[in-house]
């Protein structure tokens, strides 16, 4: 009678069986750091250093570059350098210096598998429960505790059912259910619980949509998304790894598991979804925002910056130009989707379309680089959060879409709807 | 460390995010005390230059959505917070401030119960917050002693530490 995350949390700890609200020791299997290393966990590790012998287990650390590369500013490179000398210190066996990409995306790539227990320096490493594992964002603090011992304690989260039902239309994705589920939970609804999708609608849903949603779980406050095993996933196994679809630990919930609420969403009712400045939680109809003027658009970011994403894009903005007054900035989240992307010409769409392509990096989601706003300037986005400063002057607005959406809008210089260019 | 704090409040609202605590764009900075000076700059930019040592944030809920930057309750301290009163606190914001030892108190409907200014005892032991200045007493959520152990410990890392050496010593 487990939910999924009850099952691995147990499965990580001394226990048979754990229940919500327990608090637990678990083993972790994977620790993701990113440049907060040669922020603050450098600094916290010094202080814990002479207690260990070196670090818990230098392969399953591992270190991605990703948030300010290349750097724009000595600070980073600075950063940068100090996560190098670490690295080579603890001899990392998984140390991606610059070129990876987003740390999210290269995990889902390379490192993750189902039913592993996975913490990341960065609060969307919650992106991982789209491939049946349990993974949660850590501060610098709890890293380092993870670094040095492989383990840590959990509560074990409360879990919320949440029942995706009906066909999904053209034009709406991952990203317009978990703006909507936002909208209906609030920034607070799902604190500290896991949210667990469950329902026929997933089965429809891509890889790449199931990344988006449990990457914006957090934004709902949980501490995880995360999706059950299907065809699907033992398909995304099969194209990225060699191992066998045996080997897989892929784990479903108990017919009777306990959940602390349930919500059903109809998503074939769905239209795609605009959340307004300056929260995810704001989001409406597009054709409620429609005819917005807007400065900037932004393809890119853990969230959408995948195949899904560039190839919808790139059909809408295939020989079209974007309006004279917007600037579009596309960011492929890792060196693999930047090169599918050259393979199928949608760079060159992109390109003939008026888009400034970047080397793969979190950039102007975070505000960092390539792509920071002035003041009273407004943006659409395809990343996570619409924070007020997140990407920029304190006076910016973030409109956060689908990426068809910031496609169709940067082509008229106003939110629209893109449903008319499909 | 003592766990009796007396300061003043400073208010704020709900589903307070760490952009706002502290933009990315700071992340970098590797001077602590210059990193701090830009503390909540974004909605109070005074903030920062105006706070004393021991004062306390009263929130409403949600209080540190958003990233998991460690550099966020670290600011807070490093310009003087000792505590944060709030109906709730986004769950990485959570772990991380008692991981720095600052001291979270859990009490629904917190903002309705001070003004600005006030001046507040806090028993973090307890979970106690009087408010002197309107003279009157509210019982927030206590720490799980597990949680307590960390903040006496005077930290995560001193108290992992301590584990360990005890761990070696079997």
């Amino acid at each position: 009678m487990s939910t999924i995350v009850e099952k691995i949390l147990a499965a990580h700890s001394d226990r048979e069986k754990v229940e919500a609200g327990e608090i637990i020791e678990a083993n972790v299997d994977l620790v993701m750091l990113t440049e907060q290393l040669g922020r603050r966990i450098y600094r916290d590790w010094d202080e814990l250093e002479d207690a260990v012998d070196g670090v818990w287990d230098k392969s399953k650390i591992v270190c991605v570059l990703d948030h300010w590369v290349p750097a724009p500013h000595i600070d980073a490179a600075e950063i940068h350098k100090i996560c190098r000398e670490f690295a080579k210190k603890y001899e990392f066996t998984h140390f991606l210096d610059m070129f990876a990409g987003i740390c999210h995306q290269v995990m889902v790539e390379k490192f993750v598998k189902p039913g592993m227990l996975v913490v990341g320096s960065d609060s969307h490493t919650v992106t991982y429960g789209a491939l049946n594992a349990f993974s949660t964002g850590f501060g610098a603090t709890d890293i380092v505790i993870c670094m040095a011992t492989g383990r840590n304690w959990f509560k074990v989260p409360e879990s919320m059912k949440i029942i995706l039902e009906g066909a999904i239309p053209p034009l709406v994705y991952g990203k317009d259910i978990i703006l909507k589920l936002i909208a209906k939970l609030t920034v607070e609804g799902a604190d500290y619980k896991s949210m667990e999708f469950a329902g026929p609608a997933i089965e429809d849903l891509s890889i790449d949509s199931r990344l988006t949603i449990c990457n914006m779980s957090v934004e709902a406050g949980a501490k995880c998304g995360v999706f059950p095993p299907d065809k699907k996933l033992r398909d995304y196994f099969r194209t990225i790894s060699d191992d066998s679809l045996e080997s897989l630990n892929l784990i479903s919930p108990d017919p009777d598991a306990q959940y602390s609420e349930e919500l059903e969403l109809d998503v074939s009712e769905l239209n795609p979804q605009v959340a307004k400045p300056h929260s995810p939680q704001n989001s409406v109809d597009v054709t409620e925002v429609e005819g917005t003027t807007i400065h900037q658009g932004f393809i890119g970011s853990c969230t959408n910056g995948r195949m899904e994403d560039f190839r919808i894009a790139a059909c809408i903005l295939k020989e079209k130009h974007t309006h004279p007054d917007v600037r579009l900035i596309i960011t492929p989240a890792s060196r693999e989707i930047y090169l599918q992307c050259l393979n199928e010409g949608l760079m060159k769409t992109f390109i003939e379309a008026g888009a400034m392509v970047t080397n793969p990096t979190c950039g102007a989601c975070i505000g960092g680089h390539l792509g920071i706003l002035a003041s009273k300037e407004v943006c659409i986005s395809t990343s996570n959060r619409n924070f007020q400063s997140r990407m920029g002057h304190a006076d910016s607005q973030i409109y956060l879409a689908n990426a068809a959406t910031v496609a169709a809008s940067v082509l008229e210089g106003v939110i629209t709807d893109p449903r008319k260019y499909v | 460390m003592s766990s009796v704090i007396s300061g003043k409040v400073w208010k704020f609202g709900d589903n307070i995010d760490t952009d706002l605590i502290i933009p990315g764009r700071y992340l970098t900075i590797r001077d602590p005390i210059q990193m701090a000076s830009h503390t909540f700059e974004p909605i109070r930019p005074e903030f920062a230059k105006e706070v004393a040592k021991g004062d306390v944030i009263v929130s409403g809920s949600n209080f540190g959505s958003g990233s998991s930057r460690e550099e966020a309750p670290f600011v807070l301290k490093t310009i003087g917070i000792a505590a944060i009163v709030a109906p709730s606190f986004a769950r990485i914001f959570y772990r991380n401030a008692i991981n720095l030892g600052i001291s979270l108190l859990e009490l629904k409907s917190a903002p309705e119960y001070f003004d600005e200014g006030d001046i507040v005892e806090i028993n973090s032991e307890e979970g106690t917050i009087i408010n002197l200045t309107q003279n009157t007493t509210y019982q927030g959520t206590k720490l799980p002693p597990f949680l307590m152990d960390i903040i006496n410990a005077g930290g995560a890392i001193t108290a992992v530490k301590e584990r360990i050496k005890r761990e070696k010593g079997h």
